[in-house]
């Protein structure tokens, strides 16, 4: 693992053999030709990343601000999106929240069932097991995500069906739960969205914290089965903590790939009536901000549905970059605990 | 409280791979008993095997019995668990938990027994911090993380949390092999300090060490190149010191060879 979204990887956290942190640059250069080419390249590459960043940014805010100055509805909190014609009104609310609700729904299934996934490879299974199971779960990640999305329409959704009323006579009186009448079928709600985009998340999720937990130092297992630990105090007292600023950093890409998931998503998910009444249930339709944008460019003709999809992938820029600066101050708190 | 320690006829595999044979000693309470001997020699798997750490290793597995009083070790009926709460062990490089703070650390083992009240936790804390000689210097910082201590004052922690759950044995593998010199001799009164209380088998390359502060020393050697390790001969530290039996322990301790 050489880095992740957040800046921040498990090898960061792992003091160099004479003490010092990997990442601080040391000042080896020698002023040959050599150095300096390399050096150089180096340099550029750093900067070219810095540098579409920002372009990204820029292109994003130059394109959406003509049509943000022609909606006539609010962007934040508006559900309507109509934006042909001279009068456009549109805004993200509705697009924000199935977003969020398939993300975190994924995110919810993906990183305990990862993080289990990760504990056996690396803690419980044999040898000869745990390589296979790993480049199995790695295999996961090679499937590409129209195959995900055909899979979950055509195959995996009609059991997803009887899991879905299991969930709302449990806990249907909670509305997030709640089934509705005439609602979508199953398989097309931001429910199943959810799941689909978790299988997905899972292999990056697993990959990582396999990474990190592999490398937890035997001295600390050891120190805590010395203890009189079990293997799993074992793991909850050595393995988890250390590897808990990579589980983030799992979580936080993982989070990265089921927020701006498309093809699948917008093959499931089934499209809110216009003037539908919001619902706050999982087991609802919708729109994410990618399946929004996959399914609108075809008709964007014009600079103003052209500029509100481009606005709402401005949104969805932000999103991810709050969630990763979130992600970044969890694991700079704790890191006085783990150097 | 301390515990005798009856170790009879132990065969010490890795797999198929025998690396120590037919070690026989007896350990008394309240004594310091050192293992010396080369590199390679089996004397750090022998100690592994008195808490049955060894068998954490893939393939680790032992013939022959380890009494403690009338506790047999390996008796198919006792829980490696409740062996390690009862024999504590120090290891080579001070390893205290990084994540910790200097308190959660010496309370780790306590609340792995699922003591959480925190007046109890408190004070064994403070004691096993006292018994350790380390109190005085991190009693004002003991929310601070435990590996932002010295290394010996790390190692001291690590023995403080070794002491915290109350062990009738103490095991140290080279203790001091990763410490300056002031700091050996900290942990070394200190060993003589715990003697009181507990059994105490330290393993040390260092002769002088063994010499200092253990009643009883075993020399180890390999029989030969590719042989298993085994316990040359076993007596009292001056004895084996001045008038050894054996004369590859003679060889070894006048420093002709290892």
């Amino acid at each position: 693992m050489s880095t992740s979204i957040t800046g921040r990887s498990a090898v960061d956290e792992l003091p160099g053999p004479d003490g010092r942190s990997p990442l601080a640059g040391d000042r080896a250069g020698t002023g040959r030709l050599g150095d300096r080419l390399f050096g150089g390249a180096a340099t550029a590459s750093g900067l070219l990343v810095i540098a579409l960043v920002t372009l990204v940014g820029v292109f994003l805010v130059a394109q959406a601000i003509p049509a943000l100055q022609a909606n006539q509805a609010n962007f934040l909190t508006s559900r309507e999106w109509a934006t042909a014609g001279t009068s456009p009104r549109f805004g993200i609310v509705d697009l924000l929240w199935a977003t969020v609700v398939t993300s975190v729904i994924a995110m919810a299934i993906a990183v305990p069932l990862g993080v289990a996934i990760a504990l056996f490879i690396t803690q419980y299974a044999p040898t000869w097991l745990s390589r296979p199971a790993a480049a199995t779960i790695d295999l996961l990640a090679a499937v590409p995500s129209i195959v995900f999305g055909f899979w979950g329409l055509t195959i995996a959704g009609q059991y997803f069906e009887p899991v879905a009323g299991v969930i709302d006579a449990a806990l249907g009186w909670i509305p997030f739960f709640a089934e509705s009448e005439g609602g979508p079928s199953a398989k097309s709600t931001l429910a199943f969205a959810g799941v689909i985009l978790a299988i997905m998340v899972l292999p990056i999720v697993t990959a990582i914290s396999r990474e990190v937990f592999a490398q937890v130092p035997t001295a600390h297992k050891e120190g805590a089965l010395a203890l009189g630990a079990t293997q799993w105090e074992m793991i909850r007292t050595a393995v988890l903590p250390f590897g808990k600023p990579g589980v983030i950093s799992a979580a936080m890409l993982g989070l990265g790939r089921a927020l701006g998931e498309t093809l699948a998503v917008t093959i499931l998910l089934s499209a809110l009536n216009d003037g539908a009444p919001f619902s706050s249930s999982i087991f609802n339709g919708g729109a994410t901000f990618a399946s929004k944008i996959a399914l609108g460019i075809q008709e964007a003709n014009t600079a103003t549905s052209t500029g509100a999809l481009i606005a709402a992938g401005l949104v969805l820029f932000v999103l991810t970059f709050v969630v990763n600066a979130i992600a970044r101050v969890v694991i700079e708190r704790r890191k006085a605990f783990s150097e | 409280m301390a515990k005798r320690i009856d170790v009879k006829d132990l065969d010490i595999y890795y797999g198929d791979f025998k690396a120590v044979e037919g070690v026989t000693m007896t350990v008394e309470p309240r004594s310091v008993t050192a293992f010396i001997g080369p590199s390679g020699c089996g004397k750090s798997t022998v100690l592994r095997t008195l808490n049955r750490m060894h068998e954490v290793i893939p393939g680790g597995r032992v013939h022959g019995s380890v009494m403690l009083d009338d506790q047999d070790l390996y008796a198919s009926s006792m829980d490696p668990v409740a062996v390690r709460r009862t024999v504590g062990m120090v290891f080579q490089r001070p390893n205290p938990f990084p994540t910790m703070s200097i308190r959660d650390n010496v309370a780790a083992g306590l609340k792995l027994n699922g003591i959480k009240k925190k007046s109890t936790l408190d004070d064994v804390v403070e004691k096993s911090l006292r018994g350790a000689n380390l109190w005085t210097e991190v009693k004002d910082r003991l929310d601070k993380p435990g590996a932002g201590l010295s290394g010996g004052q790390q190692q001291r922690l690590c023995i403080a949390r070794a002491i915290a759950v109350n062990p009738q044995v103490l095991l140290m593998d080279e203790p001091c092999s990763a410490l300056d010199p002031i700091s050996t001799l900290a942990i070394e009164d200190l060993i003589n300090d715990l003697k009181s209380e507990y059994t105490i088998v330290i393993v040390t390359h260092n002769m002088q060490q063994a010499a200092r502060v253990s009643d009883q020393t075993a020399f180890f050697n390999l029989k030969a190149t590719g042989e298993p390790g085994r316990l040359v001969e076993v007596g009292d530290t001056p004895r084996i010191f001045s008038n050894p039996t054996e004369k590859a322990t003679e060889d070894y301790i006048s420093g002709r060879f290892g």
